[in-house]
């Protein structure tokens, strides 16, 4: 039916997700769903500004989304939930929203996510090692989005993740070291918008990652300002490094 | 044959011309009423082939500027040759497209062989006849209108005045005149000062139709702007607001994208103003702006998949939407090379398939209907077994005439009323 005969249905069908999970844990699933589709947005954003040229219209939009999103988590206070959760706890919570929203309703009314979700947690730590690498020399070849988006949709773990947007912002740093130009002055002093944006974004994401600290994070009104020192937290710090700069770009 | 970016029918509707994603724009024009053949009339052949545009590379960005052509609009016809502008992303270029049926024969100036002869051996002033031959059509580039827009063009119109057009990319509108290439005049801007803050961009431009100081712009959030240029230079603040409330019961975090508007169309009589957003038509009244006058679901059973439309890229799909020549009719594209008709008086609609299968010569379409619920009657086809690779983003009305172009992917389809 889509693109690449995908099966599952995300969030279509929440009424029969909840109903279901009621054994496992009930308020969580729209949590869940929603922390899929903020991962979705932020792998989206990503590759979108690895292709050569980004629609801007879709990468307002998806910027937009994922604000939305960090907004609500912020106000339900679940922004704080996950920052504050151990690093080893964290990517088996991510296995689990991708887990239950890959699977039909149907099925889980029938009872079989008791059994299967074990049964997937086992075959990824298996195919980690395998699949890490897949991923990786996928994200970094030109390619249409969507093959992309579907390796690293299905394999993805908070950790891998962080390993790859790593690897795409040092891919990012290097394109723009390339073109920089020697003098910052020279760039502002021209009214050619095309020399601007770049050295925006330029300027931007080298100010930002000396600082080691996100500004986007301040912006969406975070509570916390602790010393967490868990992957968890800067992986999304990250992600927000990520969102800014792309919409500039 | 690439994948047809663009469909237009030219004032006439003697002329349709579309554009590809090679860059290339190909024109078929009707065929004349023919004795030996009464059916012919109606019948479209290839008239010209020319590239219009050619992959570039920006190399202050390192980036390649795609020759797909995103629009092409027609001028109106003021003697024998035929004028449209076609642009891809960066670049709007004005089109010449002529005829030519004679040939001057009888000049003395040059040897057989092509060389010119001594001007002293030529004995007597001999005029050319012009003989008549094969017909030719040509296309030569007028005006290249280059190097004025840093995003992407996605909208391109001409005034009334027949003078000026509005070429429109994600965050500005220029003006142009049609004689003038070193210069154009901006007349939206709406980038922030720190792209950090942008949150909206524009969608689509169009002049009205009839009254040349106005245009409308839409823009991703689902607003529509009607700016008067009367008023000022920039017509960053806009004379008319036109938003629909949002309906808080239907508030999803995909909201914002399904409302974003793909297309704005006026009416050929200046009144109303047509949008399309991802689910649904709505058709303004410029003198109410707080909401539509009406609303058409084009696929609403697809507000139930819109996490794995997110998810495949489907739901930023560009959907264009066109009037009838009576303004009673509107009509878009959908999924699986449908396309939907909507009558705006009797209230009916109908949906019909652009394909092979569907399309013999002189075969009544059938209409075609989409299973929601649970059972799937006989000819329904559910919704899970859509394509969705089969989309159908750019159709066309005759301006005059119940003849429709639809473009599905790399195909055009060409359809006319039943003819009794």
């Amino acid at each position: 039916m889509f693109v690449r005969g995908l099966k599952r249905k995300c969030f279509d069908g929440e009424e029969d997700i909840e109903g279901t999970l009621a054994g496992i844990k009930a308020i969580p699933s729209y949590n869940l769903q929603r922390q899929s589709l903020l991962d979705m947005s932020l792998v989206k954003l990503q590759l979108c500004h690895m292709l050569v040229e980004p629609n801007l219209c879709r990468s307002v939009l998806i910027a937009n989304t994922v604000r939305q999103i960090q907004e609500e988590m912020t106000q339900d206070g679940t922004w704080q939930m996950i920052n504050t959760q151990s690093t080893g706890q964290a990517p088996l919570d991510r296995l689990v929203s991708t887990d239950i929203l890959c699977r039909s309703s149907r099925e889980q009314a029938e009872g079989k996510h008791v059994p299967a979700y074990g049964t997937f947690n086992k075959d990824f730590e298996g195919d980690q090692g395998q699949d890490s690498s897949e991923t990786m020399s996928a994200a970094s070849s030109v390619q249409a989005p969507r093959n992309l988006q579907s390796n690293m949709w299905e394999m993805e773990s908070p950790q891998e993740s962080k390993g790859n947007f790593q690897k795409s912002l040092d891919q990012i740093f290097e394109t723009l070291e390339n073109k920089s130009s020697n003098s910052v002055e020279d760039l502002f002093s021209e009214v050619d918008n095309s020399y601007y944006d770049l050295d925006t974004m330029l300027t931007g994401m080298m100010s930002n990652t000396k600082m080691g600290h996100c500004d986007g994070l301040e912006t969406f009104s975070s509570p916390t300002n602790t010393t967490s020192n868990s992957n968890c937290k800067s992986d999304l710090n990250e992600l927000d490094h990520i969102v800014e700069i792309l919409v500039e770009s | 044959a690439d994948i047809i970016s663009t469909v237009e029918f030219n004032y006439s509707g003697d002329l349709l011309a579309t554009g590809d994603k090679g860059g290339r724009v190909v024109i078929f024009q009707r065929e004349q009423e023919n004795k030996s053949r009464p059916l012919s009339r109606g019948e479209y052949n290839v008239y010209s082939t020319f590239q219009s545009h050619e992959p570039e590379f920006d190399y202050l960005k390192s980036l390649e500027i795609e020759e797909k052509i995103n629009k092409i609009r027609w001028l109106p016809q003021q003697n024998a040759a035929h004028f449209l502008l076609s642009t891809n992303d960066k670049t709007i270029k004005l089109w010449k497209i002529s005829e030519r049926d004679k040939r001057a024969e009888g000049y003395n100036l040059k040897d057989e062989d092509g060389r010119l002869r001594d001007p002293v051996r030529i004995k007597e002033l001999r005029v050319p006849i012009l003989r008549p031959m094969d017909l030719m059509v040509e296309a030569s580039p007028r005006r290249i209108f280059a190097n004025a827009h840093t995003y992407h063009i996605n909208s391109i119109s001409i005034n009334s005045d027949c003078a000026t057009y509005l070429s429109a990319d994600d965050l500005r509108i220029n003006l142009w005149h049609l004689e003038i290439t070193n210069r154009s005049f901006n007349i939206v801007d709406i980038k922030p000062a720190n792209m950090e803050e942008l949150t909206e961009v524009i969608t689509a431009a169009e002049f009205h139709p009839q009254h040349c100081n106005v245009l409308v712009y839409s823009s991703s959030k689902g607003t529509i702007r009607l700016c008067d240029m009367r008023a000022a230079a920039l017509c960053d603040t806009h004379a008319k607001f036109f938003e629909e409330p949002e309906d808080p019961s239907s508030r999803s975090f995909f909201s914002e994208i399904i409302s974003s508007i793909s297309d704005v169309k006026f009416s050929h009589n200046g009144r109303y103003m047509m949008t399309r957003d991802y689910l649904s038509v709505k058709v303004w009244d410029l003198n109410m702006e707080n909401r539509p006058v009406e609303t058409y679901q084009v696929h609403e059973y697809l507000r139930s998949k819109l996490c794995s439309l997110y998810e495949n890229d489907c739901i930023f799909d560009k959907f264009e939407c066109c009037w009838n020549g009576a303004d009673s009719t509107i009509m878009t594209g959908s999924y699986n090379n449908f396309f939907r008709m909507f009558d705006r008086t009797t209230r009916r609609d109908t949906t019909l398939e652009a394909s092979r299968e569907s399309s013999k010569a002189r075969a009544i379409l059938k209409p075609r209907k989409v299973c929601t619920g649970g059972k799937r009657k006989k000819d329904e086809i559910s919704v899970d077994s859509l394509d969705f690779n089969k989309k159908i983003l750019h159709t066309a009305w005759h301006p005059t005439e119940n003849f429709i172009a639809v473009a599905a992917t790399n195909n055009l389809y060409l359809f006319q009323d039943k003819v009794n």
